[in-house]
């Protein structure tokens, strides 16, 4: 099993930088920046912290630390608040946790909430490993990252996981791109807007990595 | 999660209902699902072969939504709990 990998961020090219994944032998590779794996490991984060990874068992978390290397363009208590971390959330009242677990009958309350009982905490634990994973092999530094197979896939996960929440709370729609070259200056969304888009590319090139 | 696929291409007649077969599940448009990883999803999930994967992703893009599996409730609930692993909205029914 290949973890995430060691080498300092020395010598990546912004090329490298901004290529993505790619696929390899084994799965798929990707050399990160610090601040980008800063971004990424603040979002994925606070991903796991609002579907209640602390409570869920499984997955391996390596430990690392968020508090060295730059920053990117938003800190992570920004991040925190654009996600909408609350640990009382209710599902029906958040949008991010209605849209991560969404009901399985639309017009059948009844039947939702007999779905939810029987496969939400798997739902959620499935969720909370596949964050785990991008932690335990994103150093946080940055640097190159290889991933198997599983990894991988764990990451697209994760990575589409992290898209829903941040795509929720910036109220994407069909007409995003249209509604961004109009949005003021002053939205505060848009300080997250290139993000966003950032992690869409990235998911794209994992999806391609991995077909 | 990564559970291989039990789906199993059935022949789409217009015969009468099976009667324990009626349910189907949908997935719905949502304007953040990369259309390239719904694809993939399809793929993964069903083991559709790309083409028909495809299909039924422009089928969401362009009308809204599609029924992507059918069968039995039990197996529609476990394609749907699949589905939202992979942060797809899919819902089950009883009509298509």
């Amino acid at each position: 099993m290949t973890g995430g990998a060691q080498e300092p961020d020395e010598g990546a090219s912004l090329e490298d930088l901004m290529a993505g994944f790619r696929r390899s032998s084994g799965g798929a590779t990707a050399r990160f920046g610090a601040a980008q794996a800063s971004i990424i490991r603040d979002l994925v984060g606070q991903l796991l912290e609002l579907i209640g990874g602390d409570e869920l068992e499984g997955g391996a978390l390596d430990g690392g630390t968020l508090d060295d290397g730059p920053r990117g363009p938003a800190g992570a208590d920004d991040l925190a608040a654009m996600i909408g971390l609350t640990e009382n959330a209710e599902l029906p009242e958040d949008p991010v946790l209605a849209r991560l677990l969404p009901d399985a009958y639309r017009d059948d309350p009844e039947a939702s909430g007999e779905f939810r009982r029987y496969t939400e905490h798997g739902l959620r634990s499935g969720k909370a490993a596949a964050a785990r994973t991008v932690l335990a092999t994103l150093p946080s530094r940055g640097g190159r990252v290889r991933l198997s197979r599983p990894e991988a896939q764990a990451w697209l996960r994760a990575l589409n996981d992290v898209r829903l929440a941040l795509g929720t709370r910036l109220e994407v729609t069909d007409d995003f791109d249209d509604q961004v070259v109009h949005m003021s200056p002053d939205d505060p969304r848009v300080a997250y807007v290139g993000v966003y888009q950032w992690l869409a590319y990235l998911q794209e090139t994992l999806v391609r990595a991995l077909s | 999660m990564g559970v291989a696929p039990v789906e199993v291409e059935r022949p789409e007649t217009t015969q009468e209902t099976v009667p324990d077969m009626p349910w189907v599940t949908i997935v719905w448009n949502d304007p953040i699902n990369l259309m390239s990883y719904v694809t993939y999803v399809f793929q993964t999930v069903f083991g559709y072969a790309k083409p028909k994967a495809e299909k039924l992703m422009l089928d969401v893009h362009h009308k809204g939504k599609a029924v992507v599996s059918s069968g039995a409730r039990e197996a529609m609930e476990r394609d749907a709990e699949t589905l939202h692993g992979f942060g797809l909205w899919a819902t089950i029914s009883h009509d298509s």
